[in-house]
């Protein structure tokens, strides 16, 4: 269940956290895949991991607010593996924390152009190559985007994120719509906390501002989740795996949410 | 992946439809499965299906809305395998298709029953032996109920299957709250129009009501509005329901999955 042998996968931002698990548990499933990130160091341990598993990956240096590297990409993974079927839109960033009235427009069009832009521009490099092969699967192609549940609520000191990942939301459902003659399926997966790199950014500098202060702040975050965690990195793979397969073959302009219950308060 | 090895489901209407459908790939997937329903005919022949194929399953006859059945039906699972661990609330009716000025509420309260109320009894007393069981896995317990895309959105004619339905998407939310610090995992499943034998009884009374628009006809409007092109099969579902039982959504609790081709994206 879940597999997807014989299926070419693009994972932006697949070096590492979210993107590096779900890249390993789609080359785990049976796919090719090619992560694509600005981080070469770490998308080298992850490419390590997944050949060691017994899987094939390969890596494309890609900024995903950039047209021609976005073209690039995919004509890489044509080259590479013979097509594409599976898209991962997972890069992004969080931006800074701050107020509306001390965010710079430049600040707030540099994380549109990585969360939103860079979304749009998959899409567009995409479609072409993955309808070409959409017939070949009972599920046809599949397109996932990583949105977050701040597609769903707001958060303080996060209107650019939160507006991003709106987008993210609402763009997946036109695009589904759009796409689901060419038998091309579109959906959102939307994380609530999860235990990555890119979480614990900020953990020197909050313990530096105060002793434990990192710890205190998770523990403030985990209690908004009535589970009683943070999301593991494994946890949002399995759905986008789910998602990638041919098991969710009537699921499209979805939102799949993975917060351990954080949205049903 | 999406494995229930040693897990004991109880699925109610599992005796075909989504159910059916449900029941089998559960039992494919490891599990034991007690099936309830009111049909025995149709239950014994999934059990025996589920037999043949090297699985492990049990029917029990079984009104959802009576209280003391479900009290039955729980203990039923336990004798006969051990615990419970997964409770797919799957059992439902259609409304017949009223207005609501000529809906009586003797109609009214037969869709609330069957469709919801079955729900609070069938949570309320799965509770003691889900969670006894909850910490052997990593992914804890599971409840499933199946709402439909008539939980998210109107459609005329059908005032109480959406009343009922929408209430199973928030019972949903408020049980995956309450029930999340005993490592049970609550979550709905929303299909859209699905090829079974429910909504193909639709059709039926639809075009009755219509004159003059045949059953294909109708058809063809319901399979036009899931912008996919077809209407979903029963497998659909059950991979939906698979997927969420399994510890593969240890992490998701009180949210819904919409499995309907695109219908409620518009």
């Amino acid at each position: 269940m879940n597999r997807v042998d014989g299926k070419i996968a693009l994972v932006t931002g697949g070096a590492r956290g979210l993107g590096g698990m779900s890249a390993r548990k789609l080359a785990e499933a049976g796919a090719k895949v090619v992560i694509t990130d600005l981080r070469e160091k770490d998308a080298a341990i992850t490419l390590e991991a997944i050949k060691a598993a017994g899987g094939e990956a390969k890596f494309f240096k890609h900024d995903v607010a950039n047209e021609e590297q976005w073209d690039a990409a995919v004509k890489f993974t044509v080259d590479a593996y013979g097509g594409l079927d599976i898209l991962l839109n997972n890069a992004g960033v969080g931006g800074a924390a701050k107020p509306l009235e001390e965010l710079s427009l430049n600040a707030w069009r540099h994380l549109m152009s990585i969360n939103l832009d860079g979304v749009f521009l998959g899409f567009k490099y995409a479609i072409p190559p993955m309808k070409a092969r959409a017939h070949l699967w009972p599920g046809g192609g599949s397109i996932i985007s990583i949105s977050s549940i701040m597609g769903f609520i707001g958060g303080s000191r996060a209107a650019a994120y939160c507006a991003s990942k709106g987008g993210v939301r609402l763009l997946s459902k036109a695009a589904a719509l759009e796409l689901a003659p060419a038998k091309i399926r579109v959906n959102s997966v939307h994380p609530g906390f999860i235990n990555t790199p890119g979480l614990r950014m900020g953990e020197a500098a909050m313990n530096q501002r105060s002793e434990g202060g990192y710890q205190r702040w998770v523990d403030g975050v985990v209690s908004r989740h009535p589970l009683g965690r943070l999301g593991e990195e494994q946890d949002i793979a399995h759905a986008v795996r789910f998602l990638a397969s041919d098991d969710s073959a009537f699921i499209t302009g979805t939102e799949i949410v993975v917060d351990g219950g954080y949205l049903a308060q | 992946m999406n494995r229930l090895d040693g897990k004991v489901a109880l699925i109610t209407g599992g005796a075909r439809g989504l159910g059916g459908a449900t029941a089998k790939m559960m039992a494919a997937g490891g599990a034991k499965v007690l099936i309830t329903d009111l049909l025995e005919e149709a239950g014994a022949a999934t059990v025996a299906e589920i037999e043949r194929a090297g699985g492990k399953a049990a029917f029990l006859r079984h009104d959802v809305t009576d209280e003391a059945g479900w009290q039955k039906a729980v203990k039923f699972a336990a004798d006969r395998f051990g615990g419970l661990d997964i409770l797919v609330n799957n059992a439902g009716i259609a409304s017949d298709g009223k207005s609501i000025e000529q809906t009586s509420l003797e109609s009214w309260r037969r869709v609330i029953a069957i469709d919801l109320d079955s729900l609070f009894l069938g949570v309320k007393h799965s509770i003691p032996a889900i969670s006894a069981r909850a910490g052997q896995w990593p992914g804890g317990g599971a409840i499933i109920n199946i709402s439909s895309i008539m939980g998210l959105v109107g459609m005329a004619g059908a005032a109480s299957y959406i009343a009922a339905k929408g209430g199973v998407r928030l019972f949903t939310k408020a049980a995956a709250l309450e029930l999340a610090p005993k490592r049970i995992r609550v979550n709905s499943v929303h299909p859209g129009f699905i090829d079974t034998d429910m909504v193909r009884n639709g059709f039926k009374d639809l075009a009755a009501r219509a004159g003059g628009i045949g059953e294909n006809a109708i058809r063809d409007m319901i399979t036009q509005r899931h912008p996919i092109g077809r209407m979903g099969m029963p497998i659909d579902i059950a991979n939906a329901v698979c997927f969420l039982a399994s510890d593969d959504a240890a992490f998701m609790t009180g949210t819904e999955v919409v499995v309907d081709g695109g219908y409620t994206a518009q």
